[in-house]
């Protein structure tokens, strides 16, 4: 038992996180950075970040991930950090030609108290940034929040690119949210087979989905450019899917550009799904095409031909605050139960929807999230109440491991399986995947356990 | 990209021509903006210490410094597994302002008597620096109330590179050394440092040396124990291999006790073997030099045929390496010179002047030389050295592939133990799987279109 040391026994805990459901803001600021064309991120902060966020995620992409640490020392720790994030700048422009530089910060500078706009401007002003291009950037202090945060918090620099032309564009923002590029595909997708324009940003579809080419591209083609960012200041709305990650930046955009919003869960499953289509369809003004609700009748189709196996179904999971909405939302309308549920994430919201959502389960439902809502819990509230089926990221297979519980790889990251990179999960035919990915799991064990005289040919 | 090479780092690249005399500047920081392949202090103290099995090791800082720590290195134990959980205070807004230290304390009188280790390593991080923690004065008050060793690593990311990190490693394991009983510690005895028993290597590397009759009093860090650490003084020997992460405590050890040290490499039938010899004769053992001898026959002629097997695929393909530090370079032309192959570039993140000389003296004329390489230097030299196959640790992976080029992972992510007689096997057949697949075959290679890289 390699989780051995986990006490069934649960006790108040205070003052610390044991295997977390979450890690810090910068690396969800990076993420979506690499979302904007030709962008190349950059860590404001020591060495040791920027090489633990691009290490993360070439390991759950198995792509290379780029991106600039200003590189700090001591000297910077008490001087501050001005001189190294205006060479920095200087440096990657010269020599890596991005269009676009997307700073972010690391507790480090935020500690320190660097200005980041003040900073920025002067390199403006000094001449640092080529007629052009373009700076970025975001507040991401890691001992607030999560990588979430962080997500959201950069993709709200991206709102602030937004220029208000006083003509229409005719165009729907699209902010989907920390998805996988995959997602960010199947949502162009889905938006074009109704007919309406996006302007969808990040968009990672392409950048971290790329074929082998036996080129390196720093930039490979992909991601939303500058000039659709300022034009998303003149669209006609915003649909921003998520809460956590996507608000802010629409409201940004509301108040500042006028473009109005609406905040949406993200489409994972039917209803979700449903309600991003209907949003879409009024917009366009339009009645949804065949090929979407043919592409939802499949869905229906499938869960009603193994309905039987999702029947009252106990699962575990842990994640973030959008997915797991989403996903709870989801496996209740397919007749699963999610008894146990935790996010690192903060914001007490999410344990009120998730209650919500659950509550006409004849169970007890744990949910929790913030500090100390962590694996750690997670596997101590399964040790208590076993469930069939565990859904969340690679950390997760500790306990499957343990506890001999099937795992569905769903989340951020995955360091140890493929597929996330090229198949959504978000839309209709996403739910198709997640079910497949369920019902294997679930049948997979089915037939590992029956007995000889209970092993059966048709499923 | 009209030019890969910032003008500033030119003197960190040395391209081994005719009789140029050699010259290399390193140790240094890296630049401002610059895509580096390299880490921090922190990470360096925490790949050193974490793999002591039965030690608690809390993170305090931030939730990333623990998150992105989290058993990312497959360093096997064959008892406790506590090593591979992950314990963060989780430092919030409110202790930038008030400081960690309470939180600090709460959770080790939380984690102490729950799990019981034999000691604990606690991690300063960028933050706690910066927010004036006094780490050392917390640890010692955990100390005296919970009646184990309570360690500071004094690890802020900012104070350097991954190498700094190291020395903070070996300063919080030399205060283990010394504090256990030498009783009964054999004459021919051994501490192994620097080998973090990846994929099970140190079983391997111990088991040779108990074949030839020598103990291994302590492990460091790899399948580590603290009550070996104590005692470590007691060994007769340190044998330190990939020297950037422990040779400190090699030397503390040797000024402090008297320890003497030697550098070995188990990377490789060459090196592998003088390693052994090297104890033998350190012990001024005939019969443990004779059983050496008896274990290198068998061992080179247990693998020998398969690997001139994969010679004959391998002869004249030509690699490239991009390690952590530069010792393991050595080994690494070495066991490619084995199979046959050309090394055409080697380079590390933190090696020292007097790495970079050894490694030039030992290197073909043509091969590149480079200190803290960036992607696009590196996507530089292994298509204009045309290379075949790539040595490297995880951001280097995907580079390698986006170009069409093999790879191994030498680094966290081996799968497969590399050190001994039998690694030296496990290696060539990773190389041969990797430089022959049939995957490369489905790329444009040797019609690659002309690299603007190239300028």
């Amino acid at each position: 038992m390699l989780l051995r040391h986990t006490p069934k026994e649960i006790n108040e805990r205070r003052a610390l996180t044991i295997n977390p459901a979450k890690t810090c803001q910068p690396i969800g600021a990076m993420y979506a950075a690499l979302g904007v064309h030709g962008c190349l991120p950059h860590s404001h902060g020591s060495q040791g970040c920027c090489a633990y966020h691009r290490s993360a995620l070439t390991r759950h992409y198995k792509e290379p991930i780029s991106a600039g640490t200003s590189s700090f020392t001591e000297g910077a720790s008490v001087f501050g950090g001005q001189a190294n994030l205006l060479q920095a700048i200087d440096n990657m422009f010269t020599v890596y030609e991005p269009e676009v530089v997307a700073v972010h910060t690391t507790c480090l500078s935020e500690t320190i108290g660097d200005d980041l706009p003040q900073i920025i401007d002067k390199a403006g002003k000094d001449g640092k940034i080529p007629a052009g291009k373009h700076v970025i950037y975001a507040n991401t202090p890691s001992y607030v929040g999560s990588h979430v945060t962080g997500f959201s918090n950069m993709v709200k620099g991206m709102a602030r690119m937004a220029e208000s032309g006083g003509h229409k564009n005719g165009k729907v923002n699209v902010i989907p949210g920390w998805v996988e590029p995959a997602d960010m595909e199947e949502i162009k997708r889905l938006a074009g087979l109704i007919g309406v324009g996006i302007i969808l940003f990040p968009d990672t579809s392409g950048i971290l989905n790329g074929p082998l080419s036996g080129e390196f591209k720093m930039f490979p083609e992909g991601g939303v450019t500058i000039e659709q960012l300022k034009s998303a200041g003149d669209s006609i709305g915003t649909l921003a899917l998520g809460e956590w990650c996507s608000a802010d930046a629409a409201r940004y955009l509301d108040t500042n550009n006028k473009v109005p919003c609406r905040v949406l869960d993200i489409p994972i499953g039917l209803k979700a799904t449903d309600r991003f289509v209907d949003a879409l369809r009024i917009i366009a003004g339009v009645s949804v095409p065949e090929e979407v609700t043919h592409e939802r009748g499949q869905l229906v189709d499938m869960i009603s031909d193994m309905h039987q196996y999702f029947y009252h179904k106990t699962v575990a999971l842990a994640g973030d605050p959008d997915q797991l909405i989403a996903l709870t939302e989801f496996l209740v309308s397919i007749d699963m139960w999610p008894i146990h549920i935790v996010s690192g994430t903060p914001g007490k919201a999410f344990v009120g929807r998730i209650k919500e959502l659950t509550a006409d389960l004849p169970c007890q439902v744990n949910v929790k999230s913030d500090r100390n809502a962590d694996m750690f819990l997670l596997h101590q509230w399964i040790k208590q109440q076993p469930v069939d089926l565990l859904i969340g990221n690679s950390y997760l297979k500790y306990i499957s491991r343990d506890e001999d519980i099937p795992l569905v790889r769903w989340g951020f990251p995955i360091l140890d399986r493929v597929g996330h990179q090229y198949f959504p999960t978000v839309g209709y035919k996403g739910g198709l995947r997640l079910l497949e990915k369920i019902l294997t799991a679930i049948l997979d064990r089915k037939d590992r356990d029956d007995t000889e005289q209970a092993f059966e040919l048709v499923m | 990209m009209s030019h890969a090479i910032f003008e500033e780092r030119k003197d960190q690249i040395f391209e081994k021509v005719g009789d140029e005399p050699f010259r290399i500047s390193c140790d240094k920081q890296s630049l401002a903006g610059a895509v580096s392949q390299r880490a921090c202090t922190f990470c360096g103290s925490r790949v050193v210490l974490y793999p002591i099995a039965d030690a608690l090791h809390l993170v305090h800082g931030p939730i990333g410094c623990a998150s992105y720590t989290w058993d990312i290195r497959g360093a096997l134990s064959s008892g406790p597994e506590l090593h591979r959980y992950s314990f963060c205070t989780d430092l919030g807004e409110t202790d930038v302002i008030f400081g960690g230290e309470r939180k600090l304390a709460r959770a080790l009188d939380e984690l102490i008597p729950r799990h019981r280790p034999q000691a604990a390593f606690v991690y300063s991080t960028c933050m706690v620096g910066l927010i004036g923690d006094d780490l050392e004065a917390a640890c010692r008050k955990a100390e005296e109330k919970h009646g184990i060793p309570v360690i500071p690593v004094m690890s802020e990311g900012f104070k350097g590179s991954k190498r700094a990190g190291y020395y903070a490693a070996c300063k919080a394991l030399f205060t283990l050394v010394g504090t256990g009983d030498t009783d009964g510690t054999p004459p021919m005895s051994v501490n192994l440092l620097g080998d973090f028993n990846l994929a099970g290597e140190i079983w391997i590397i111990r088991e040779y040396l108990e074949r030839m009759g020598v103990s291994v009093v302590a492990n460091v860090t790899g399948d580590g124990r603290v009550a070996d650490l104590r005692r470590a003084h007691g060994a007769a020997l340190n044998l330190v291999q990939c020297s950037g992460s422990t040779m400190e405590l090699a030397k503390m050890m040797q000024e402090a006790y008297g320890t003497p040290f030697m550098r070995v490499s188990y990377l490789g039938v060459d090196d592998m073997a003088q390693a052994l010899y090297d104890v033998a004769e350190f012990f001024k053992s005939q019969e443990a030099m004779e059983r050496a001898k008896e274990l290198v026959r068998r061992e080179v002629a247990d693998i020998y045929p398969r690997l001139m097997e994969l010679r004959k695929d391998l002869q004249g393909k030509r690699a490239a390496l991009y390690v952590g530090g530069a010792f393991k370079a050595f080994s690494l032309i070495k066991s490619f010179r084995l199979l046959g192959m050309k090394v055409m570039l080697a380079g590390s993140q933190t090696g020292t002047q007097e790495d970079y000389q050894e490694l030039a003296s030992i290197c073909e004329p043509g091969t590149v030389i480079v200190d803290d390489a960036n992607p696009l230097e590196l996507m530089k030299y292994l298509i204009e050295k045309d290379v075949d196959v790539f040595v490297g640790g995880v951001k280097e992976r995907p580079i390698a592939y986006k170009l069409g080029i093999g790879f191994c992972d030498h680094n966290h992510e081996r799968k497969l133990a590399l050190e001994g007689f039998v690694g030296m096997l496990n290696f060539a057949e990773e190389i041969h799987a990797t430089a022959m697949s049939p995957v490369w075959r489905f790329m444009p290679r040797k019609a690659r279109p002309a690299l603007k890289v190239a300028a």
